[in-house]
């Protein structure tokens, strides 16, 4: 018969240590449950809670993944390099050095993080920018949401506006040492 | 400690019997996932930044709970029974303790949005992984995850949708937010003690900035946070399944993720830090209901309740007002003339909204503890504090002792040399030091100052 510590480990999957931690845990959410449980609104509580899970790995993570994937694509397709780095089938060590001309820049990036950020803020300020809770709002602020959703776009067109003209920069850049290399 | 492990548990022939029978979905097959940045390394780095940025949100958050007075069941949810921090008498010095704990704990919040998501991105393959579990050890531990993911994701969207009055999710804020960072902090406290000697092996296991081995050992290590882009290669796979079996070409480097999060939370923290400063920087908040002042002249700074919404009459705060104070069986009433006509004293003070907004204000009017000492109560137990809102959640608080005595607590009746208006409480407000806005009781009707006998 094997010793008591591994055949626990074997029938278990982890140490007796791992078993204290979910107890714990599970035994505190529990005692929240049964609190929570007298709530008139318990069951839109638990909707929100899983469903804050759910809808990230389900929705939005599932968006976010094929944006990128169909812009890499759509990149791919137009001609451009989708990245500026290498595959790793090719595998150099460390990059290649003096005397090699840098790749083309990629616009990837330069749309990508633009579009990462605005698509942020617009979760975050989503009741500004969508004016929900009107009612609440007047109520707190004496104020509407007006401001808001132009702002959010003001930002967005400046973002991109950035990030373009730093692309312009880079490509005019390359250009010209590409240039001189020929 | 944590199950890393493709070891199978008890009973071993369900558990294989699961694993081959995968049910249709492409996802699956790990091969899909294609981040060549993916792996314990950055995984542990944005594992690290969390580490040490939500324990502060949840203190400052367990905080805010003391600071409304739990032990005069004014805080909210009321019965919570052992879990809170352990009672103390919330002080009111330095003034802006209130406004420090209840700004960072909104802001940092928000800052660390992105890193959240970063995080879940850089584990996210684990998600769709087949057989989801193999022991019971892993069944447990899967569990957690859901209370550990779906907690945070919970706190968040309950707490951004708190600070820009949207109610959208029909429950109570105050038990729903509490409770929910109970659970947060049971699956974190038990995430944490699996994966700590995991985070720190994995962060040991390539340099940041440089290659700690002594040089002529080994070929040198290119330090992630100098590797660009052209050189930045998979991490070697791991025992987590983190590392992609077949990974794309990068198209960004390490150090760029890391930079593109770090961006992220900067820039959410340059959009939000302006509802906790005063002046030209307030406008910085742009997307945020605080960002904005509602007006010009010395009552201009952010409301939280308009005397319209709470429901006062002009009637009620015109000349017809009173001040009722009681103590120690005693009785007096004050008009406002009354009121000014006593010893006026003067404190700039921050304002400090539990949404986590705040703003400094000069304000004068008279010591509460004068008030005290108008119906002979020189050694207060406390205060009860009544509004002439007649419904309303805070129409009325109770303040500590040390609230009372405090030489900068106010009866306010002027802000910034002006009459306080309406909307800010005329005709008298209560202001204290490093209190939750919400307890600076506004429209004030009456004043009980009680002494220890009463209870
Ligand atoms: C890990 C995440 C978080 C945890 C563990 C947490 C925890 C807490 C706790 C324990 C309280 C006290 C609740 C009460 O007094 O009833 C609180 C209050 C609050 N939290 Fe959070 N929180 C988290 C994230 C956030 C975020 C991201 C935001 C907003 C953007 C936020 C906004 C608020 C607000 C506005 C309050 C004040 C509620 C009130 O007293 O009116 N929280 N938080």
């Amino acid at each position: 018969m094997a010793e008591p510590l591994p055949r626990f480990r074997a029938a278990y999957g982890s140490s007796p240590q791992h078993l204290v931690a979910m107890i714990a845990c599970f035994t505190l959410t529990g005692w929240v449950a049964l609190r929570i449980a007298e709530e008139a609104t318990a069951g839109r509580m638990l909707l929100w809670f899983v469903g804050a899970a759910v809808a990230h790995d389900l929705i939005l993570f599932p968006i976010y993944a094929s944006a990128d994937r169909v812009l890499r694509g759509a990149l791919r397709r137009s001609g451009h390099a989708a990245t500026d780095g290498q595959s790793p089938a090719a595998h150099h060590p460390l990059p290649r050095r003096a005397g090699h001309t840098p790749s083309r820049p990629s616009p990837l990036n330069h749309i990508r993080v633009p579009a990462l950020a605005t698509g942020l803020l617009f979760l975050v300020y989503l009741p500004g920018i969508l004016r929900q809770g009107r009612e609440t709002y007047l109520a707190a602020t004496g104020q509407d949401q007006h401001p808001y959703l132009a702002r959010w776009l003001a930002i967005t067109a400046t973002l991109f506006l950035v990030s373009g003209v730093w692309y312009l920069v880079r490509q005019i850049r390359w250009r010209r040492v590409d240039g001189s290399a020929r | 400690m944590g199950v890393t492990d493709r070891q199978t548990g008890f009973p071993q022939r369900w558990w294989r019997a699961l694993e081959r029978h995968p049910p249709p979905i492409p996802g699956l097959r790990g091969d899909r996932w294609r981040s060549p940045l993916r792996g314990p390394w950055l995984t542990a780095v944005y594992g690290a930044v969390l580490l040490v940025g939500l324990p502060l949100v949840i203190i400052t958050g367990l905080l805010d709970y003391a600071a409304y007075g739990p032990q005069f069941d004014q805080a909210l949810p009321r019965e919570v029974g052992w879990l809170r921090l352990p009672p103390f008498d919330w002080p009111t010095r330095p003034s802006w303790l209130f406004r420090v704990t209840q700004g960072l704990h909104v802001t940092l919040g928000i800052v660390l949005i992105p890193v959240v998501l970063a995080k879940l991105w850089s584990v996210i393959p684990k998600l769709f992984i087949w057989p989801p579990a193999r022991s019971l050890a892993q069944v447990l531990e899967r569990l957690s995850l859901l209370l550990l993911v779906g907690g945070i994701l919970f706190e968040i969207a309950t707490g951004l949708l708190n600070i820009q009055y949207a109610y959208l999710f029909g429950f109570d804020f105050y038990t729903a937010h509490y409770f929910g960072a109970w659970v947060f902090i049971a699956a974190f406290v038990a995430h944490v003690m699996l994966k700590l000697p995991r985070l720190v092996s994995a962060l040991r296991s390539r340099p940041a900035l440089r290659d700690p081995r002594r040089s002529g050992q080994r070929e040198p290590r290119r330090p992630e946070l100098r590797t660009p882009l052209t050189a930045t290669r998979p991490e070697p796979p791991d025992p987590d399944d983190l590392v992609a079996t077949a990974p794309g070409a990068p198209t960004m480097s390490r150090r760029g993720a890391i930079a593109l999060v770090g961006g992220l939370s900067l820039l959410l923290g340059a959009l939000t830090i302006g509802q906790s400063l005063d002046g030209r920087w307030r406008r910085t908040a742009l997307l945020l209901p605080r960002g904005r002042e509602p007006g010009t002249g010395p009552n201009g700074f952010p409301i939280n309740r308009t005397a319209a919404a709470a429901g006062i009459r002009p009637d009620e705060i015109g000349q017809r007002w009173r001040l009722t104070v009681r103590g120690g069986g005693r009785l007096v009433t004050l008009d406002r003339p009354r009121l000014l006509a006593m010893g006026q004293h003067t404190a700039r003070l921050p304002i400090a909204c539990v949404e986590g907004w705040s703003t400094r204000q000069t304000w004068s009017g008279v010591r509460l503890r004068d008030l005290a000492a108008l119906v002979g109560v020189d050694d207060p137990a406390s205060a009860q504090v009544r509004s002439l809102e007649k419904a309303g959640l805070f129409n009325q608080a109770i303040l500590q002792a040390n609230q009372v005595l405090d030489a900068d607590s106010l009866l306010a009746l002027r802000v910034n040399g002006a009459d306080l208006s309406a909307d800010h409480g005329f005709p008298a407000r209560v202001i204290v030091a490093a209190l939750p806005g919400v307890h600076c009781t506004k429209w004030v009707a009456d004043i009980t100052f009680r002494t220890g006998a009463d209870g």
